[in-house]
C-alpha cells in the first residue's frame, strides 16, 4: 500500500487523500509532524484558534514488525508552551494507521457550527461523523462504549472532560492492547483536538499491511535489533521494575526534587519506589511486566491493582510517581494510582499537573502530603470545570500566576519533571534549550550523569553537559521519527549493533541507503527546524532559561544552585 | 569503623535494603560488593554520600554506600 496524507478541514467539514509531496517522503513520527507544522502553520497563531493544526504520524517503521516500533508522534502549536509540539505515545494506533496506509493526518480549520465530531480512518480515508453521546464522558467510557470487547483491530484516540474544555494540560489517550490508555501527554494537544471539536477518532486498517522493500533484509536486520534489545540489561530491569526504579537511584543522588522543588530527597520515598510498587503489584495479583504495544520486547509497563485485586492503572510512569509522591509530599502508592487513573481518564498530563498541584500546596490551597485532596480536585473541580479546575487544568505556571507563588517550576510554561537540575546539571541543559518546554525526554542525560550508560559526565559539575544534552537531543529527534521507544537509547548508547541494526531496518523498509550519519543530520535537522519555527513565534535566548529560584536557592543534601552563564547555555545551538 | 550500606532491586533479595556494618580500615567499595556476593559486572551505579564512587575508594566512617545493579528508566 502506497503511504498518502489524510486531510481533514474541520471548517468546511470536508476530507481529501493527497500524494505525500516528495519533500515529506523521509520523514516519519516527529521529524513530519515538525516538518508539515513548519510548512503550513503561522508560527504567530493562536493555538486553538483556526489557523492551528494537528498532524497525527506513525514513525517510519510503525506498522512493521519491527520490535519497539509503536509510538505515534501528534503535533502542533502548543497551547502551554507557545511553541512547535510534538508528543508521542505508544498504544496501538501508530501500528494501525501506518497499516492504513496513512503517513500523516492534518486536521486543520475550526467548525463553524457548536457541534462535537469523530473521525473514522481507514485506507480509503476519513469520515467525519457529528457527536453527541460520548460529549461529557471519560476517556474510559469512551473505549469501552466504542470498543467494548477491547476489538485490537481498531484503533482509538480521545480527550476526556480536560480537552473539551481546551485545558492546556489536556492530553490525547490511545488505546493500548488491553483497552488502557498511554497519552501523548504533554503541551496541551487535548486542547488543540478539543477546540476542533474532535471528541474521537478511531482507526481501523480493514487488513491493510505495510510494504516491506527488502524483506529478506529487514528480516535480519529485526531479528539483531530485538537481541540488542532484549540483551541489555537495562532493557531487563525496565521490564522486572518499570520505570518506577528511578525513584531510589535519584533520591540518593539528591536530585529527587521535593515538596515543590525545595528539597533534593524525599523522606518517604522507600513507600513509592519501584521496588515497593513491584511488592504491591505481585501481591494483589497484577502484572510487573506488560507491554504498551505488541512488539514491545523490553515490556516497561504494569498493571497496577487495588487492595482488593481489581485493576487500578496501568503503565505508572517514575515521572508521575514522582510528581504526586515526593514533589507533592504523598507517601502512598494507592493513593497515587488513584490519582494517575483519574488524570488518565479526564485526558490530563499528569506530570504538569502533579507539579501543578505542589506549586497549589505551595500557595495553601491545600496541605503537602494530602493525597485524598488532590483526588477531590481532580474529580470534583478539574472534571467539572470549576473556577480552581481550569486554574489547575491549565498546568503549573497557571497556578502560579494565579496564587502569587513565584517558585514555579517551568521552562516556556510547561512543568519541569522528576530530575532536579541543580545536582543533575545535565537535565538543565536539556530543560532550558529544549525546543518543546521542559521536557525530560527530549535530551536524557539521566543516562550518562546518573546510569553510566554511554559513558560518566559528573551530574555535579558543569563540565561536558552542554555537548552531553546536545548529542542526546539530536539522536532523540532522530529515534523520535523511526516511531521507535525511548527506551531503545540504552542499547543504542551501549550495544555497537543496535544503532546499525537500527539504521538497515529503515534501509530494508523503503529500499533507500541511509547511513548512521545521515540519522544523526535528519535529528540535527529537525533541532533546527523546530527552533526557527519558535523565533518566528516570538521566542528568543532569554526563552532558554530556568526560573530564577534555580540560581540562588541552594538545593539540599549538595547544596548547588543552576550556575550555568546564558553564554554557556546559547552555546548549546552552535552545531 | 562504622558506615551504611544500603542496596537496591534485586540485590535486596535475600539480602537486606540497609545495614549499619563495622568495616575494617583499608576496606574498599569492591571488597564490600564482593563481601556481599554480588558480581561485579551486575553492578551499575555506586554511591557514597549521593555522589558517584568507584570500587577502589576506600569508605570512611559514617560514610553511606549505595549500590545499585544496572537500571534504567526514563
Ligand atoms: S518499553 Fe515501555 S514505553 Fe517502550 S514500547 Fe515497551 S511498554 Fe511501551
Amino acid at each position: 500500500m502506497v503511504d498518502k496524507i489524510f486531510r481533514v478541514n474541520m471548517t468546511d467539514l470536508t476530507t481529501s487523500v493527497e500524494e505525500v509531496p516528495e519533500a515529506w517522503a523521509g520523514h516519519g513520527g516527529r521529524g513530519l509532524t515538525s516538518t508539515i507544522i513548519a510548512e503550513e502553520v503561522e508560527p504567530t497563531c493562536h493555538p486553538l484558534g483556526k489557523n492551528n493544526k494537528l498532524v497525527i504520524a506513525p514513525g517510519l517503521l510503525s506498522g512493521t514488525v519491527a520490535a519497539n516500533s509503536g509510538r505515534l508522534s501528534i503535533g502542533a502549536k502548543s497551547p502551554l508552551t507557545g511553541t512547535i509540539k510534538e508528543s508521542n505515545a505508544g498504544g496501538t494506533s501508530a501500528q494501525l494507521l501506518a497499516k492504513a496506509g496513512c503517513k500523516a493526518v492534518i486536521i486543520e480549520g475550526l467548525p463553524k457550527e457548536d457541534k462535537w465530531y469523530s473521525l473514522a480512518i481507514t485506507p480509503a480515508g476519513v469520515t467525519i461523523k457529528e457527536e453527541t453521546e460520548r460529549i461529557g464522558m471519560g476517556n474510559f467510557d469512551v473505549i469501552k462504549s466504542i470498543s467494548p470487547e477491547h476489538d485490537n483491530k481498531i484503533g482509538i484516540l480521545t480527550i476526556g472532560q480536560a480537552g473539551e474544555m481546551k485545558m492546556t494540560s489536556a492530553n490525547i489517550s490511545i488505546q493500548d492492547p488491553d483497552g488502557g490508555l498511554r497519552s501523548c501527554g504533554r503541551g496541551g494537544l487535548g486542547a488543540v483536538m478539543g477546540s476542533k471539536k474532535i471528541k474521537f477518532i478511531t482507526i481501523d486498517p480493514e487488513g491493510g499491511k505495510v510494504d516491506i522493500a527488502d524483506p529478506a533484509k529487514f528480516k535480519a536486520a529485526n531479528r539483531t535489533f530485538a537481541k540488542a534489545l532484549a540483551g541489555h540489561p537495562i532493557s531487563q530491569a525496565l521490564g522486572a521494575y518499570g520505570t518506577n526504579v528511578l525513584v531510589n537511584i535519584i533520591n540518593e543522588s539528591g536530585g529527587l526534587p521535593t515538596k515543590n522543588f525545595t528539597q533534593g530527597q524525599f523522606a518517604d520515598h522507600e513507600a513509592i519506589s519501584g521496588e515497593t510498587m513491584v511488592d504491591l503489584i505481585n501481591e494483589r495479583g497484577g502484572k510487573a511486566k506488560h507491554n504498551c504495544h505488541a512488539g514491545c520486547v523490553i515490556q516497561c509497563s504494569q498493571i497496577y491493582n487495588d487492595a482488593k485485586g481489581n485493576k487500578l492503572t496501568s503503565g505508572i510512569e517514575f515521572e508521575s510517581v514522582w510528581a504526586m509522591g515526593a514533589d507533592c509530599c504523598v507517601a502512598d502508592l494507592d493513593c497515587i494510582a488513584e490519582a494517575d487513573r483519574i488524570m488518565d481518564d479526564i485526558g490530563i498530563d499528569s506530570i504538569e499537573t502533579s507539579v501543578a498541584m505542589g506549586v497549589a500546596m505551595e500557595a495553601g490551597v491545600l496541605e503537602f502530603g494530602d493525597g485524598v485532596e488532590i483526588c477531590r480536585i481532580l474529580r470534583d473541580e478539574v472534571t467539572k470545570g470549576t473556577a480552581l479546575g481550569r486554574i489547575v487544568g491549565n498546568g503549573t505556571g497557571s497556578v502560579g500566576r494565579s496564587f502569587g507563588v513565584t517558585r514555579v517550576p517551568v521552562v516556556k510554561n510547561q512543568a519541569i519533571p522528576a530530575y532536579d537540575p541543580r545536582a543533575i546539571k545535565g537535565m538543565g541543559i536539556t530543560y532550558a534549550t529544549s525546543t518543546q518546554g521542559a521536557d525530560h525526554t527530549m535530551g536524557y542525560t539521566i543516562t550518562t550523569n546518573i546510569l553510566n550508560v554511554g559513558g560518566q559526565v559528573d551530574p555535579l559539575s558543569k563540565e561536558g553537559q552542554i555537548e552531553l544534552s546536545r548529542n542526546l537531543q539530536i539522536a532523540t529527534a532522530a529515534i523520535d521519527s523511526t516511531g521507535m521507544c525511548l527506551f531503545i537509547a540504552f542499547a543504542v548508547l551501549d550495544d555497537e549493533t543496535c544503532l546499525p541494526a537500527l539504521v538497515d531496518l529503515l534501509n530494508a523498509r523503503f529500499d533507500i541507503a541511509l547511513t548512521i550519519d545521515d540519522v544523526m543530520s535528519l535529528g540535527k535537522h529537525i533541532l533546527k527546524l523546530e527552533r526557527k519555527f519558535n523565533i518566528a513565534a516570538g521566542f528568543t535566548a532569554a526563552d532558554d532559561r530556568l526560573p530564577e529560584f534555580f540560581y540562588d536557592e541552594p538545593l539540599a543534601p549538595h547544596n548547588v544552585v543552576f550556575d550555568f552563564t546564558a553564554e554557556e547555555i546559547d552555546s548549546f545551538w552552535n552545531f | 569503623m562504622k558506615i551504611t550500606v544500603k542496596l537496591f532491586a534485586y540485590f535486596r533479595d535475600n539480602r537486606f535494603s540497609i545495614e549499619e556494618w563495622d568495616i575494617e580500615p583499608n576496606t574498599t567499595v569492591g571488597n564490600i560488593v564482593d563481601s556481599l556476593h554480588i558480581d561485579r559486572e551486575e553492578v551499575g551505579v555506586l554511591m557514597m554520600n549521593h555522589k558517584h564512587t568507584k570500587f577502589e575508594v576506600q569508605p570512611q566512617t559514617g560514610d553511606i554506600l549505595a549500590i545499585f545493579p544496572v537500571v534504567g528508566g526514563g
